[in-house]
């Protein structure tokens, strides 16, 4: 769809006279001069200073060793290090699909509320991110701890007989994932339903669609971009948070965010981490280049 | 019949969602008048903390450092944010793709090695750490969240009525501020909301690029955690809780009298 | 095109004309340094409820400086933050016993020597806090407060008597105890029970303290070094090995809480009062120093925050109360057998690699 408009765009420019391809140039370069210069000064030149770093070695005391060496990614290949991020990407994974199941029915609900309140509630979702994080942890704690709140109401209900353990185990990171990332996935989805036709809808069910049927065929594909910035800012980031498994899992288990952390502190490596780090990067954005790639011509197929 | 039931469901799922969001935020309340140092039982009722906190001048400038640092940096990520999405969605360009993909690179890298790198990057080229290269870094690492939320939003968008008020003779801003903008705008004001959120509670990025005469409220807490965070934080929480909500409800208030 | 050109053209001279500012205002503060006359200010970089506010007030009444804090929650933060580039910000900053050797190893060491002409009140620390094995001579750094790790059991979960580290490996307590985040100090607590140093550099010996270690495994529910006594306080731990002021701050809030000294000796620490290099202010740091280890200054620390004063003369005006405080001032035979941890050096590399295995085999 994007390189459509693009060949638009060019076919344009080549049919119009010479003035024209300037105005359209420097529409262009006021469109995307600003994000380059920010982009390129401040995060490309220091990415390479990690690419760089990542070549070296540790010092005898940490610091660098302006030795060059390829041993910081050899080291990577070792068992223990695939399995943890394995594990990563599965806590990841199951933080994003529990993100999207709770969070499209309340884009959803939101989007398609009365005009006048869908400011208001959007508002309502993202003002208890507004709070400190380390607090906000700290009051589920509270909740969730054996003796606390949850726990109690569930006895005194009746419900359970026995409290139930539910912080410090891989349930409790995730509902801390869950919570923290939240917005995340419905924000952008959020936008996506928003400007969804509803006539669009209508004509389905006049079809004979299932509201179903119409809900797979129609409104699912025509949010997909919605979905996929949501995933993207759910997925990656919770690759990421390292202080809710720290606080509400008890730090067991490594992640990869660990990992990273722990090597430029405790372990003062900080060649080792760069080099983590470096091949987190390309993994993850090879992943995101072939689905994108993918999805795009898909929906190409199926929009022409 | 059947329509009924259906937003009877979805209002109480809307209702259960924001129980979710809300249940942590009013244990945060109550703790704010806890009579204990400690963030963990209930000791009993007390409004010291919030004396407390505004007799804490440490507290109440980290605050207000952070909530300088995300307004602006907020609003100047939105703006180059949104521009580039724009951008990025009506031409092809040469490094295009090495463009998306610096756009990742924000979201991906670990924040301790983006706070350790951009430290290192300012100290090389002698900008001391401070107020400004703490802008720099949120801009740096909001400008993405903008620019996806925005781009999901223009998916789809249908260019003809761009191309039919260049066609009546508007220019290119005009066709911006009165045709693109009010099409993007629910997805610029997501991505203004997230770029806030981001930037009010990044803690390690902030650690690295702020200086001794700029810290922020996240720096301020998390650092607290050795000895506790005191029930200050959660007076502080209310209180700009509190106030949020009294802007809001105004600016809705007013906004339905206009409407009406 | 052009207003592309234009675009760029206009962010070089900016960022050219932004660093010649730079520059020219480094050049003009380091004329203004070398005059005699003090400074106004001083950048102190410290962990966050570590000094109280009264002490900063004091001293600048008394010296009309007013002293900046910056905050870090972990020496290995603040050391990276010097590292990256902070150290020209920051004049004094407190750091840990391994940490001072640590900054002092490297190659471009991160702290400059004190001039003990300018802090006289060095008399008034213990000797046996001065003089330590990560800095000899005691040139670059001054004890500021000590503290140990030790064991606290809940006495309502944990009934049997507890009295070494062994005790806690008992599988009754599974998946019951909070320890230290630390890969030094819970490989530290195998170490030990081999009889072994905290500081082992032999991979061999490592390795079999690990084994002992993995024992204990199960039956922790919680790694947390921040603040472990949130654990203890609201009874999700029975017990675990946490820092001696976490400690104590729980027994206040649960008198059930009992503190016991590990009969293999504890892992010890000391901050300490240290200047960085290219430390804007270091006359005025000096004065810091020198200030807080007056008595009464160093007094007013210690009632407010329960760890160990080294200071003798302060020690003096405290209140009793303070000093039976057997988790901040433990009796001299346990001292003794106590260990600060010092850097491994190469050996890090183990001990992280150890301690990454360690954690995954939970899952």
């Amino acid at each position: 769809m994007k390189d459509n408009s693009g060949v638009l765009t060019t076919v344009l420019v080549e049919d119009s006279g010479k003035s024209e391809v300037n105005s359209k140039k420097r529409e262009l370069c006021a469109l995307i001069s600003p994000v380059v210069f920010w982009m390129v000064v401040f995060v490309a030149i220091p990415l390479l200073l990690v690419v760089g770093v990542s070549f070296l070695q540790r010092g005898i005391y940490g610091g660098i060793e302006y030795q060059v060496t390829i041993n910081n990614y050899i080291r990577m290949f070792n068992p223990m290090y695939f399995r943890i991020i394995w594990n990563s990407v599965v806590l990841s994974f199951f933080t994003t699909i529990i993100c999207l199941i709770l969070g499209y029915p309340f884009a959803y609900f939101t989007a398609r509320a009365p005009q006048k309140i869908r400011g208001m509630l959007l508002m309502l979702t993202i003002l208890p991110y507004w709070t400190n994080s380390l607090v906000r942890t700290y009051a589920w704690i509270i909740l969730l701890r054996t003796e606390g709140v949850i726990n109690t109401i569930l006895l005194n209900i009746g419900v359970i007989t026995a409290p139930i353990p539910m912080l410090y185990n891989e349930s409790a990171v995730l509902i801390g994932l869950v919570y923290v990332l939240f917005p995340f996935m419905v924000l952008p989805l959020y936008t996506s339903i928003e400007k969804l036709d509803r006539s669009l809808l209508e004509a389905a069910s006049d079809l004979g669609a299932t509201p179903l049927k119409a809900f797979f065929k129609v409104t699912l594909p025509l949010t997909k971009s919605g979905i996929l910035a949501g995933a993207v800012m759910v997925f990656i980031p919770s690759l990421g948070y390292f202080f809710i498994p720290d606080l509400m899992g008890g730090s067991k288990g490594l992640l990869i965010s660990n990992l990273i952390k722990n090597q430029f502190l405790t372990a003062r490596d900080w060649p080792f981490g760069s080099a983590i780090s470096i091949i987190l990067i390309a993994i993850t954005l090879i992943i995101i280049f072939l689905y994108f790639r993918n999805a795009g011509s898909k929906e190409k197929l199926e929009v022409f | 019949m059947n329509h009924k039931l259906i937003r009877w469901t979805s209002v109480s799922y809307g209702l259960l969602i924001y129980l979710f969001l809300y249940v942590p935020i009013f244990v945060l309340i109550a703790y704010s008048f806890n009579d204990s140092k400690l963030n963990v039982l209930w000791m009993g009722f007390t409004v010291k903390w919030y004396v407390a906190l505004f007799n804490d001048a440490d507290i109440i400038n980290a605050c207000k450092t952070s909530l300088e640092l995300a307004m602006i940096s907020t609003v100047v990520s939105t703006m180059i944010g949104t521009l580039a999405a724009v951008g990025m969605y009506r031409y092809n360009f040469k490094g295009k793709s090495i463009l998306d993909g610096l756009l990742y690179v924000p979201i991906l890298i670990p924040e301790i090695v983006m706070g350790v790198s951009l430290l290192a990057f300012f100290s090389m080229i002698s900008i001391s750490a401070g107020f400004l290269t703490l802008l720099i870094s949120h801009v740096a690492f909001s400008i993405p969240f903008v620019v996806l939320v925005v781009r999901a939003r223009l998916d789809g968008f249908d260019r003809s009525v761009e191309e039919a008020a260049m066609d009546l003779g508007a220019t290119p801003w005009q066709t911006f501020s009165k045709i693109v903008l009010p099409i993007i705008m629910p997805g610029v004001v997501s991505g203004a909301l997230l770029s806030f959120t981001l930037s009010l509670d990044d803690v390690i990025i902030s650690f690295f690029v702020s200086g001794p005469d700029s810290m922020t409220l996240p720096l301020k807490i998390y650092s607290m955690v050795k000895f506790g965070v005191t029930p200050t934080i959660n007076a502080l929480s209310t209180i700009l809780l509190v106030i949020t909500l009294v802007i809001a409800g105004i600016t809705q208030y007013r906004n339905n009298k206009n409407g009406i | 095109m052009k207003l592309c050109k234009k675009f760029w053209a206009l962010t070089v001279i900016l960022v050219v004309l932004g660093l010649i500012t730079v520059l020219f205002a480094a050049g003009c503060g380091k004329t203004e340094g070398s005059k005699p006359k003090l400074a106004s200010e001083l950048n102190l970089f410290i962990w966050s409820e570590y000094i109280p506010q009264a002490v900063l007030d004091k001293f600048e009444q008394k010296y009309g400086i007013k002293v900046n804090q910056t905050n870090y929650s972990s020496n290995e933060e603040m050391l990276a933050k010097l590292q990256a580039g902070g150290t020209s910000q920051y004049d004094v900053a407190v750091a840990s016993d391994y940490m001072v050797e640590i900054m002092l190893n490297q190659k471009q060491p991160i702290i400059q020597v004190i001039d003990l002409n300018n802090v006289p009140n060095l008399k008034n620390i213990d000797p046996q806090y001065r003089n330590k094995v990560f800095d000899p001579d005691n040139k670059y750094s001054v004890a500021y407060v000590c503290g140990s790790a030790v064991i606290a059991v809940n006495k309502d979960k944990i009934k049997e008597s507890i009295k070494s580290y062994k005790d806690l490996m008992n599988p009754k307590y599974k998946n019951s105890l909070v320890v230290l985040d630390d890969e030094r100090a819970i490989i530290g607590i195998g170490l030990k029970l081999l009889g072994y140093s905290l500081n082992e550099t032999d991979e061999e010996k490592i390795k079999q303290a690990k084994d002992v270690v993995s024992k204990l495994i199960p039956n922790i529910k919680a790694y947390d070094s921040d603040s472990p006594k949130t654990l203890l306080i609201n009874g999700e731990a029975a017990g675990g090995v946490v820092w001696s002021a976490e400690a104590s701050l729980a027994k206040r809030e649960n008198p059930n809480i009992e503190i016991i000294f590990p009969e293999e000796g504890m892992y010890l620490w000391q901050d300490n009062l240290v200047i960085t290099q290219g430390a804007p202010h270091k006359k005025e740091a000096e004065l810091f120093i020198n200030f807080i280890l007056e008595p009464e200054i160093s007094a007013m620390i210690s009632k407010e925050f329960p760890y160990t004063n080294p200071n003798l003369e302060a020690r003096k005006l405290l209140d009793q109360s303070v000093l039976e405080d057997k988790s901040a001032y433990p009796p001299q035979d346990v001292l003794a057998k106590g260990e600060f941890l010092r850097d491994v050096g190469e050996a890090t590399k183990i001990y992280d690699e150890l301690w990454s295995e360690l954690k995954q085999k939970i899952n």
